[in-house]
């Protein structure tokens, strides 16, 4: 294959390990089917069709590869629970609709690389037997539903989908699907609503497991983008070559976006526990901005827990790890480490806030996104992501009290677990950890003044009466 | 009569930008791709096709009206309110038209940490616009002119980039408040 080149100011980092993200920013690239396929394109399809489904679904069992959309469960075992002797039609969504605040790696795929994503997705819906798959994008992307239609195209006409594919009589179809700018349709069974045309409210899981009652009631296996571009290369290398990469249980490469306060934000392919926080911020993003020093890191999209850059943490509940402490900047970017440090590595979006940022306007804007984004279906979610949002308003504005931190968590601790999705926790989890560990900064702005003064125009009317008479 | 309750419910109201789009008017071309559309659904999965339609309305004629809702569900075949429900979910359908330009400006963390808010205060200044009357159920403000109008999105993912807003269809970073006059003029 050519030596890749990229465009210059966007080279990957020495540190990198460019598998999904290789043709990013390439030189001389475009997202057409014809240089994709002079590097290469669909060879791996080509031997995919040489092996049975079974064969497909066991390499990417072997590959360790896990979901890279957020919840990090092994793709291969999502694959295995459509039920046996299924009759029904079975159904591959490809989950686009990139919507965790932190998160930009698909936006990338599907804008510059989408051949590779449609490679990927043959074979797997060869895998589990899908003749119908839909690509769901965000609205928010209209290029890049324009660009993946024409891809599909393209594929259709040079015989890598449709009907009868390479000759092998596997008919396969693709359809995008543009989302409305609604988050909870990054939800699995929320997107399965909505691709239903209803409402995008989730089901309860069980008994609504995509993979035995998805859309229309029939098997659907929902993957992310990333995931199912791993699928390509976990074909083409081999499984067990493909679980060299990274480290065990948490294997392959992962994307993770960077934002917020350092030197150099962007995208960075990395090998799965291979690098530590430390390297990723200050040798690959080149540190702090000038004169400042990190304060604190969301490391896995906004609905994961806050990390204190200062905290030691303890891993000791890790397998094969013995007791001990680590600081913040030795732990490792795997989906193990960062769920034993108390939050987790989500969908791979790494915020950075530094000493400049106060975390009350930090919650704050993040409760205005889940407050906008609750589908509203259950009453928990629906009415506690609001009151949070109104606690952190009068919090930002000098009028909380110290009582409305300890409101602030009951609301959350109300929230967290007792809804029908993980939207529940993607909402409760920033308020909890915001407040424990930020709670000395927090609290010294809110003032037990605070406490006399009314809420409202309603209620300052009536003290003003009352004092009168 | 059941289209009086959805015409109270959804009456499209006109505004300063509604001058810049044609009163619905179903066109050949139109059917068509609505036809093709439905037809990425199994036959008794017409329902499925909510989105697409409302989106070739949307972008056809600016916003989506009570007409246009009676039309996707007699396309559907299904009742208005089922296609209304839907309308009044998504953030990203509208009910009255926006500005020909249409800036939709990132608010979510990172945006915010670039100065997205300070981004909105510079476009608002320079186009004339007042969002004092923007509100959750109607979160688009239009210019006096009509040629501009914008509303604050969440989260456009592409964090790294700060700040980001979509014109129209046109996705533009890294836009400063300083490089918001450059932006209006480039689309002027």
């Amino acid at each position: 294959m050519a030596k890749v080149t990229y465009l210059k100011g966007k080279e990957p980092h020495p540190r990198e390990m460019r598998l999904i993200f290789r043709n990013i920013d390439r030189k001389g690239w475009d997202p057409s089917i014809k240089k994709y396929l002079a590097d290469g394109g669909y060879k791996d399809l080509k031997k995919a069709f040489k092996m049975k489904p079974e064969e497909i679904t066991d390499e990417v069992k072997k590959s360790g590869l896990r979901g890279r959309g957020g919840a990090g469960f092994p793709t291969g075992v999502k694959w295995g629970f459509i039920p046996p002797n299924n009759q029904k039609p079975v159904y591959l969504i490809c989950n686009g609709d990139e919507s965790e605040p932190g998160t930009f790696k698909d936006r990338y795929i599907v804008h510059q690389d989408p051949h590779q994503l449609l490679e990927g997705m043959v074979i797997s819906c060869f895998a589990v037997g899908a003749r119908v798959a839909y690509i769901y994008l965000r609205e928010e992307f209209p290029e890049a539903a324009w660009i993946v239609e024409e891809a599909i195209a393209e594929a259709k006409k040079a015989g890598f989908l449709g009907k009868n594919i390479l000759g092998t009589k596997f008919d396969c179809e693709f359809h995008v699907h543009r989302g409305a700018g609604a988050y909870i349709c990054g939800e699995e069974t929320g997107l399965i609503e909505s691709l239903e045309g209803k409402r995008p409210y989730p089901r309860i899981k069980p008994p609504y497991f995509p993979a035995a009652m998805g859309l229309y009631m029939c098997p659907t296996i929902v993957n992310n983008v990333e995931t199912l571009c791993h699928v390509k290369h976990i074909i083409g290398m081999g499984g067990e070559n493909y679980a060299r990469i990274g480290t065990p249980r948490n294997t392959g490469t992962r994307i993770l976006c960077v934002s917020g306060d350092v030197q150099r934000p962007g995208y960075y392919e990395i090998e799965v526990g291979k690098m530590t926080m430390g390297e990723l911020l200050n040798d690959v993003c080149g540190g702090p901005l000038e004169g400042r020093k990190f304060k604190a890191v969301i490391p896995g999209g906004s609905s994961a827990k806050v990390l204190r850059c200062t905290d030691k943490f303890n891993v000791a509940s890790l397998p094969e790890t013995e007791a001990r402490e680590i600081d913040f900047v030795e732990i490792p970017l795997d989906f193990d480490t960062l769920a034993a440090c108390g939050s987790m590595a989500g969908s791979g979006g790494v915020i950075v806030m530094d000493d400049s940022r106060k975390m009350s306007w930090v919650l704050n804007n993040i409760n205005e996104f889940y407050a906008h984004e609750s589908c509203g279906q259950c009453t928990p979610c629906r009415e506690g992501s609001t009151w949070m949002k109104k606690i952190t308003d009068r919090l930002v504005a000098g009028k909380a009290t110290p009582a409305d931190l300890e409101t602030l968590k009951s609301i959350a601790y109300q929230i967290d677990g007792r809804t029908i999705c993980a939207f529940g926790e993607a909402c409760a989890w920033p308020v909890e950890s915001m407040v424990d560990k930020f709670r000395d900064e927090l609290l010294a702005e809110t003032s037990e003044q605070n406490e006399e003064a009314p809420h409202n125009p309603e209620q300052a009317a009536q003290q003003r009466y009352l004092s009168s008479v | 009569m059941s289209n009086s309750i959805l015409d109270e419910q959804i009456a499209s109201h006109q505004t300063a930008g509604s001058k810049h789009f044609t009163p619905f008017e179903i066109t050949k071309g139109i059917e068509k791709e609505a036809d093709r559309r439905i037809q990425h659904f199994p036959p008794d999965r017409k329902r499925s096709a909510v989105l697409p339609l409302l989106h070739i309305v949307q972008a056809e004629f600016g916003f989506i009206s009570p007409e246009a809702i009676e039309w996707v569900a007699q396309k559907l075949e299904i009742e208005p309110i089922k296609v209304e429900e839907v309308v009044t979910f998504y953030p990203g359908l509208r009910q009255h038209a926006p500005g020909k330009f249409h800036i939709r400006v990132c608010r979510t963390l990172s945006c915010a940490m670039g100065g997205s808010y300070e981004l909105m205060d510079k476009i608002c200044a320079l186009a004339g616009i007042d969002r004092t009357e923007a509100s959750h159920q109607n979160p688009i403000a239009v210019s006096p002119c009509g040629t501009w109008s914008v509303e604050f999105a969440e989260c456009l993912a592409s964090c790294g980039t700060a700040p980001v807003c979509l014109v129209n269809n046109d996705f533009h970073e890294g836009i400063s408040a300083e490089r918001a006059a450059g932006l209006l003029a480039h689309y002027e």
